[in-house]
């Protein structure tokens, strides 16, 4: 069984895998980091988003064995010294979940959809959210989460 | 005194943990020794099961046991149906895993549970079953002919159910307008983001249950019913619940095989299903066809309405599958006046999936026929079909009004409603752009649909129900105790799996309490902790345990006050309770509640009568239903040279009485608007001529993305209901009931110059295309 190491939130992990084991799995099963969850098998939905060496990847659709050598960030590692993260704020003050079961991917997503657009307008949201799935919101304050959490950032970046 | 909770838009106490993934999913929960469940599935719609041989399956690596229907035959039960409304419906029994034949595409029929999931996935490989194939039965119309090859020995027919209000001959004799119409409501899949879950461990006496569900409470009778476990031994917990839609208002084969399968091995299992196993197995929504006959006078006024559905039941009845459409037989009549109304339904088996409810549940379905065809009676008498609307609904100053099927709704301005919603939508100037867009021949037509929906709301009257038939009442219970340190814990009796109890809760205590928001916990979702309930469905959450939570304050108010009379050594009337204090009036001699809470711990000195703990309990059992109404408008621009539709702006007025939080309600509307646009124009369930099921996967069933829908303009009117003291209606179905016809009446207004007056849903772009295919030409 190949052994890989991978680091998770900030931790290294040495672990014995089935190549054919899902990274969403190793994740879940193995690591006990059971905050990034599974909604489809057709990496259709994006709730198992997680940042893969700092951009965003369905760990559905990762094998456990193509995280050799590489950082994960899930959302249980999102947010420094106990504070949220920008984006987890955002999505507070917007009401931008219900049951939640979408948000962490949801969120990973839209942190990676700020690298490459820090100021998005919002249909450059809605199509950057095109792979993350909600059915509770409508999408309506997840959009406006992503605005508020982009202007957040940006000042942050500013700010000194 | 302290600001008012109850209105404001406080952000949920749930998110915290949501937001970090410090969830409860049941999937993410684990027991030591916990081991794996996996469900073989029929890959036949219909067939006799001659051989299960489930003995490849046992001696693979990490496989502890494999089991066939036939090894849960003597144990299993039947899968209850709950609500058999009609008195001749036909209940088939309906085993949790198959035993001598399969009804539906995913059935089960048989099981491994091993050490992990990829061990269990393997071996079901290696069980091997002989099917004997019998014909597929699909179509609801082609079931029910003498010829029909038969889904069950007694036949393809549910139940027949009719009610009549007034005389229908007399008012479709020598009516100047009859419309006739046929709709269909296609089937749905409910596509909760968390797929179903359940896990079970036991003790060898006792039974405890995680279950993704809406109805710990319900499930855990259910259980004990079907299986003979006794219902003292079982505990059910929906600890985080990620959306439901209905489609977890179920107890399902799995849940009972998990129980007997811990029962079995005397060890904890669990089972999760993948996505494309629940497309199959969750059970789906709507699947009606509808015929509707609509008489009117020339000037537009309603002289009555019949109704026939054909619905489709699937393979079995489960939980409320005939109830379903029957939630329809109160509601096609809507917010209008007439002199009178027939429905009738016949249920049809069918070898699909079983159908059974689906946010708003009858309710949607109702309301799009009502809608869909007023807007044909506009068309037909070339009125503007708002105006034809106004013509007929019930006026403001008619409130309190008995309909015609005989519901009184007590509260409702569709006036005050309308004029705000057609304000904010530019509701003329669209027109006008409507009209320069035909006079030009401009290939981006514009529509705008109307929907004026009323619905039947905050599932209660438990004599309602028991007058319908059903299995349950509808009541809801509520607990509160004020700790001794005076924090306040809430239990309720209704589970939340997304809406927002907590916060909700949490305000309504803070003011009937006077106690801090931050200082309210609520606790739900275990039979435990909440033994009294009934769960989460039908917007029933706020207008019913949102009540009993109140009415639990209440009770602890009046504890106190009694308490507080003792120790200050006056009469209970002469003490009143503002900002959390009690106080003897017209002096500064008080008692705080946390002071009292305390007093009520230590018992020291208890005023006859008065028992130790500053706590009470409460149900609550509404006289009538929640009536939300609305009125909804969305503009679309179809192309007709490609078919594409594409909403350009929507406009939601709702009326849902008294607002606990505006920013929760907003949401339920966003999301439920969604929904009902997704059924409009993306979603459908389709089988093939052998019965499989195609759209198996998110990559076939269409979701809408972010991408797929525009923002939502929403604005609110506020008629309180008058059935319950703090004025709230249901929330969380409204959206979806009024957006499907809205955009439906869109698409076919723009599209009516060129004599096309339906489009079947969805409203895909090849469906608009050929639907201009066939009459455009003509133009």
């Amino acid at each position: 069984m190949p052994r890989i190491t991978v680091t998770v939130d900030g931790i290294k992990y040495e672990e014995d895998v089935e190549p054919r084991l899902l990274l969403v799995h190793l994740l879940r099963e193995r690591l006990g980091k059971t905050g990034t969850p599974i909604g489809c098998d057709t990496s259709n939905c994006g709730a198992c988003t997680v940042m893969l060496d700092g951009k965003s990847a369905k760990s559905c659709s990762v094998l456990a064995v193509q995280a050799d050598g590489r950082d994960v960030v899930t959302i249980e590692g999102l947010g420094a010294n106990g504070d949220l993260h920008p984006m987890q704020r955002a999505f507070h003050e917007e009401h931008a979940l219900q049951c939640g079961y979408c948000t962490p991917g949801m969120v990973m997503a839209a942190i990676d959809l700020l690298r490459d657009d820090p100021d998005p307008s919002e249909e450059t949201i809605r199509h950057g959210l095109e792979g993350n799935l909600c059915r509770c919101t409508g999408y309506c304050n997840i959009v406006r989460a992503v605005r508020r959490g982009a202007q957040e950032m940006g000042q942050a970046v500013n700010t000194p | 005194m302290s600001v008012q909770e109850v209105g404001r838009p406080r952000r949920r106490k749930e998110d915290a943990r949501l937001l970090t993934g410090r969830t409860r999913w049941t999937d993410n929960l684990t027991r030591p020794g916990l081991l794996h469940v996996m469900f073989l599935r029929s890959p036949m719609a219909h067939a006799a099961i001659s051989r299960v041989d489930v003995s490849g399956a046992r001696g693979l690596p990490g496989v502890v046991a494999a089991f066939s229907g036939q090894d849960f035959a003597a144990e299993q039960g039947s899968l209850p149906c709950a609500w058999p409304r009609a008195a001749d419906t036909v209940i088939p029994e309906h085993p949790p895993m198959a035993v001598s034949g399969v009804r539906y595409v995913g059935e089960a029929v048989a099981c491994v549970v091993a050490t992990d999931r990829y061990r269990a996935a393997d071996a079901l490989e290696a069980i091997e079953i002989d099917y004997e194939p019998l014909p597929a039965v699909l179509d609801m119309e082609r079931a029910l002919a003498g010829d029909s090859p038969k889904v069950h020995e007694t036949g393809n027919r549910a139940f027949d159910f009719t009610s009549t209000h007034g005389d229908v001959e007399a008012a479709f004799r020598d009516a100047p307008v009859v419309i006739d119409r046929t709709y269909v409501q296609q089937r749905l899949i409910p596509n909760a983001m968390e797929p179903r879950s359940v896990l079970c461990d036991t003790d060898g006496e006792t039974y405890t249950m995680w279950s993704a569900t809406q109805i710990p409470h319900i499930l855990k009778v259910m259980l004990a019913m079907v299986t003979g476990v006794p219902e003292h031994t079982l505990r059910v917990i929906a600890p985080d619940v990620g959306g439901g839609f209905g489609s977890k208002l179920q107890v399902t084969p799995e849940e009972v095989l998990c129980l007997l399968l811990a029962r079995k091995l005397g060890r904890p299992v669990k089972w999760t299903e993948s996505r494309s196993e629940g497309n199959l197995t969750v059970h789906h929504g709507r699947d009606q066809i509808q015929r509707i006959r609509l008489a009117a006078d020339a000037d537009g006024r309603v002289r009555g309405l019949q109704v026939r559905l054909l619905a489709d039941m699937g393979a079995y009845l489960a939980l409320l599958t005939p109830a379903v459409p029957l939630l329809g037989a109160q509601m096609f009549n809507a917010i209008y006046k007439m002199d009178a109304y027939e429905f009738a339904c016949t249920g049809v088996f069918t070898t699909k999936m079983p159908t059974d409810a689906y946010r708003g549940a009858g309710r949607p379905e109702a309301t799009f026929g009502i809608e869909r065809i007023m807007d044909e009676l506009a068309a037909e008498l070339r009125m503007d079909p708002l105006e034809v609307r106004r013509r007929n609904w019930i006026r403001q100053e008619e409130f309190p009004y008995t309909t015609i099927s005989g519901l009184t709704y007590d509260s409702g301005n569709y006036e005050a409603a309308t004029d705000r919603a057609t304000a904010l939508f530019g509701y003329d100037k669209l027109r006008a752009e409507q009209a320069d867009r035909r006079d030009k021949g401009d290939p981006v037509q514009l529509g705008i649909g109307v929907s004026t929906y009323t619905e039947m709301c905050g599932l209660a009257p438990s004599r309602w129900f028991g007058s319908n038939n059903a299995g349950a009442g509808g009541w809801e219970h509520g607990s509160v105790r004020v700790l001794p340190t005076g924090k306040v814990e809430v239990i309720t009796g209704s589970t939340p799996h997304g809406q927002g109890h907590v916060t909700a809760w949490s305000q309504i205590a803070a003011d009937a309490l006077g106690v801090p928001f931050e200082d309210v916990s609520v606790l739900y979702g275990d039979t435990a902790i909440a033994p009294k309930g009934l769960d989460t469905y039908g917007s029933r959450s706020l207008t019913i345990g949102g009540i009993a939570v109140l009415k639990a304050c209440e009770k602890v108010r009046d504890k106190a006050r009694r308490l507080a009379a003792h120790l200050l050594e006056c009469s209970p009337d002469d003490i009143e309770f503002e900002a959390g204090a009690f106080r003897v009036r017209g002096t500064e001699s008080q008692k705080t509640l946390q002071e009292l809470a305390l007093a009520a711990f230590t018992g020291h000195d208890l005023p006859e009568g008065v028992e130790a703990r500053l706590d009470s309990d409460a149900t609550f059992d509404p006289e009538n239903f929640s009536f939300p109404h609305g009125t909804h408008l969305c503009a679309v621009e179809v192309d007709t040279e490609t078919g594409m539709v594409r909403i350009r702006s929507y406009v939601a007025v709702d009326d849902v009485g008294k607002v606990v939080n505006p920013l929760i309600v907003d949401g339920q509307i966003h999301g439920g608007i969604a929904q009902g646009v997704a059924q409009a124009l993306f979603e459908e369930a389709v089988y093939d001529a052998d019965g499989n099921l195609l759209t198996t996967t998110m990559a076939d069933y269409l979701l809408p993305s972010a991408a797929d829908l525009p923002d939502f303009t929403l604005d609110r009117t506020e008629s309180p209901a008058t059935s319950n003291p703090l004025g709230v209606k249901g929330v969380g179905e409204a959206g979806t009931i009024a957006s499907t016809p809205a955009v439906v009446n869109a698409i076919v207004d723009a599209l009516r110059p060129y004599g096309v007056n339906d489009v079947r849903m969805p409203c895909t772009p090849e469906r608009v295309w050929r639907a201009l295919g066939a009459e455009g030409v003509r133009r």
